[in-house]
């Protein structure tokens, strides 16, 4: 089913998905898009919208309530999604990517049962606890620490940025934590599952972003934070190195949002060079407009062939690590720079923040940040390359 | 119960619609085809019965090959199985041919209920529901606002100028649906996948009996012109005369 994943040429199912969730995108998300923007508010019904249209379960078997569809389904539903809207997509793409598929990939029968049914149908929302006041991409520095006492967990420390962390639908937080240290002295890494409803766990306010208003992101801080030792996630000690591995299919992921920011501003510049007329003309008929345009198509349309690359080897089970940092740097960057050109077509409208290529300017920007800055993602390429 | 919707092929309102000015057809290639709004809700008011009763939910529609992809989010949406009436000498057919055309499908197909759109968003000739129900001498129940389906007979409300009318009708019968019933659900991935699996008929003319395939009397477009660009208008400002001003304009349009 995966085979050849072209643009252009996708198998029926996958177009068919597209075409589904660009209606949904289009009739459903971008209605309430700006308001949400400008209030900063989460977008409780859009959530519920894709619950109900099984967004959140694409990638997981029927047996967990999925859609037995897979990684790249999703990816093609981020980025119809971001076209329109960037804070929804980045909401499907944590809950189901950094918040469900840990456990998925890691979780027992028992942590499968109870969690994996609510999540995989939006019912719940699970954030992942990764990133620290000094530990980002640079995850070996995590503070958090739990310690086993009387049979539970005790977790104390801060976590930040959050996503999907604060919502009266957020059920489940994902934490890594140091946990000892091993033989070699390095700091032991563990994952544990921690209830929203854990006493000792906040949710602190949430942040005041330049974009992704209406993606719910906090700092959370546990204090004496007590879970069953049952709710150790994977291996002990295996925190660090699963997370690597959920971290590398988020490059994917992202990149594919990325892609969906990058196109929905060549869409809204095409709309609109062919409708702005001055000096008696479209502005799309001069060619200081239409060649920006095309330059921007032509970005998204190789970021796109990126991403579907990494997907490609990703559902085939082979090594795409190096691919999936290349699909997050071009991606991230075709969409800041498509932003920056969208808005300067724009004109004075392209400052406003109730036109769509304005929320694009300020939301792209996180995109060269999250899931691995630019300069992680260079690093990780140079050092494939034996540098 | 069996349920058969009646599903059309339009262009999507979303896009540009146009008529083909030589054939007085509609111009197929000017916008994307698309499932009609207003069908996908007569889909839905069967699939939300067949989420909690037990019943069969057949996608009916007639028209040019391409109509199997909508007949395919059709079955995506939910719908068990799908005919698609598909003949070359039907092109251009008229409302009178097309009811004729369907009812002996349906005839064919077997049916407890029919439920179609009130109108389409490209013809919007209305009635369609009625001349099938006619053919089918069955009760027809249309523009419904509201749909309750039982095991043996529908009820619902119709709004007109003068009031709600509540309706009912035993089984079988026909109904149309507005745009005020629930909005249809989107297709999710699990239904797509499944959907390839689901049958899809087609039946020619020859395959549906003399009365339909017989040389219909029918109407026929016989010439078509682009509707005249719109002119700026006049515009009146209120300055304290805006009255008067109008009244001569229109005065001298005899329009009062």
């Amino acid at each position: 089913m995966t085979e050849g994943l072209t643009t252009g040429n996708l198998p029926d199912e996958y177009q068919q998905l597209i075409d589904s969730v660009a209606d949904f995108a289009r009739t459903v998300v971008a209605p309430v898009a700006a308001q949400h923007d400008e209030e900063h508010s989460f977008p409780y019904e859009v959530v519920a919208g894709m619950a109900e249209m099984g967004l959140f379960g694409l990638p997981f078997p029927e047996e967990f309530g999925g859609m037995d569809g897979d990684y790249f389904a999703l990816c093609l539903a981020l980025e119809e999604l971001a076209k329109i809207d960037q804070s929804v997509a980045i909401t499907l793409e944590a809950g189901v990517s950094l918040g469900a598929m840990p456990i998925f990939r890691f979780g027992n029968a028992e942590q499968k049962e109870e969690w994996l049914p609510q999540l995989t149908s939006g019912e719940a929302l699970a954030a992942f606890g990764l990133t620290e006041p000094d530990a980002g991409s640079d995850a070996g520095g995590t503070r958090t620490r739990a310690e086993l006492a009387g049979g539970d967990w005790v977790i104390n420390g801060n976590k930040q940025f959050i996503t999907n962390s604060g919502t009266t639908i957020s059920k489940l937080v994902t934490v890594t934590a140091v946990t000892g240290v091993d033989a070699r002295g390095k700091k032991e890494i563990s994952t544990l599952l921690v209830p929203t409803s854990t006493p000792g766990f906040t949710a602190e306010p949430a942040y005041n972003k330049l974009g992704w208003n209406a993606s719910d992101t906090h700092p959370l801080s546990f204090v004496d934070a007590r879970v069953p030792e049952a709710n150790l996630l994977g291996e002990r000690g295996r925190g660090y190195a699963n997370f690597l591995q959920i971290l590398d299919e988020g490059r994917i992921a992202i990149a594919a949002l990325s892609v969906g920011a990058a196109q929905g501003c060549v869409d809204e510049s095409v709309r609109y060079a062919k409708e702005r007329e001055a000096f008696g003309r479209p502005i799309g008929a001069n060619q200081g407009i239409a060649f920006k345009i095309a330059r921007m198509e032509a970005r998204a349309h190789v970021a796109r062939t990126a991403y579907y690359d990494a997907a490609a080897l990703m559902l085939a089970g082979k090594p795409f690590k190096k691919q999936a940092s290349i699909a997050k740097l071009v991606g991230s960057e075709a969409a800041m720079d498509n932003a920056r050109d969208a808005t300067q077509i724009h004109g004075g409208y392209g400052f406003m923040n109730d036109y769509l290529v304005a929320r694009h300017y300020r939301d792209s920007k996180i995109l060269e940040i999250g899931e691995g800055t630019t300069e992680v993602q260079l690093m990780l390429i140079a050092r494939d390359l034996g540098l | 119960m069996k349920i058969v919707v009646l599903v059309k092929q339009v262009p999507d309102t979303w896009g540009a619609r146009r008529l083909n000015l030589d054939t007085g057809w509609l111009d197929r290639g000017g916008s994307e085809a698309v499932i009609d709004e207003i069908d996908e809700r007569a889909l839905e008011a069967a699939l939300a019965y067949q989420d909690s009763n037990d019943a069969e939910v057949v996608a009916l529609t007639m028209g040019p090959d391409s109509a199997k992809d909508m007949l395919r989010k059709s079955l995506a949406m939910g719908a068990d199985s799908a005919v698609h009436i598909l003949d070359s000498r039907l092109a251009g057919a008229d409302l009178a041919w097309t009811a004729r055309v369907i009812a002996a499908a349906l005839t064919k197909l077997g049916y407890d209920l029919v439920i179609a759109g009130n109108e389409s968003t490209d013809g919007r000739g209305g009635v369609l529901p009625a001349l099938v129900a006619e053919h089918l001498g069955v009760p027809l129940a249309s523009y419904l606002d509201s749909v309750a389906i039982t095991a043996d007979s529908i009820a619902g409300e119709r709004s007109t100028e003068l009031g709600t009318m509540s309706v009912r009708a035993p089984l079988p019968a026909v109904i149309s649906v507005t745009e005020r019933t629930a909005e249809a659900r989107f297709p999710n991935f699990k239904g797509i996948l499944r959907a390839k699996k689901k049958p899809v008929t087609v039946w020619s003319l020859d395959d549906l009996g003399a009365d339909a395939a017989a040389s219909p009397v029918r109407s026929v477009v016989l010439a078509t012109s682009e509707r005249p660009a719109r002119s700026a208008g006049t515009q009146i400002v209120d300055d304290g005369t805006a009255g008067v001003e109008l009244a001569e304009f229109l005065a001298a349009r005899h329009l009062i």
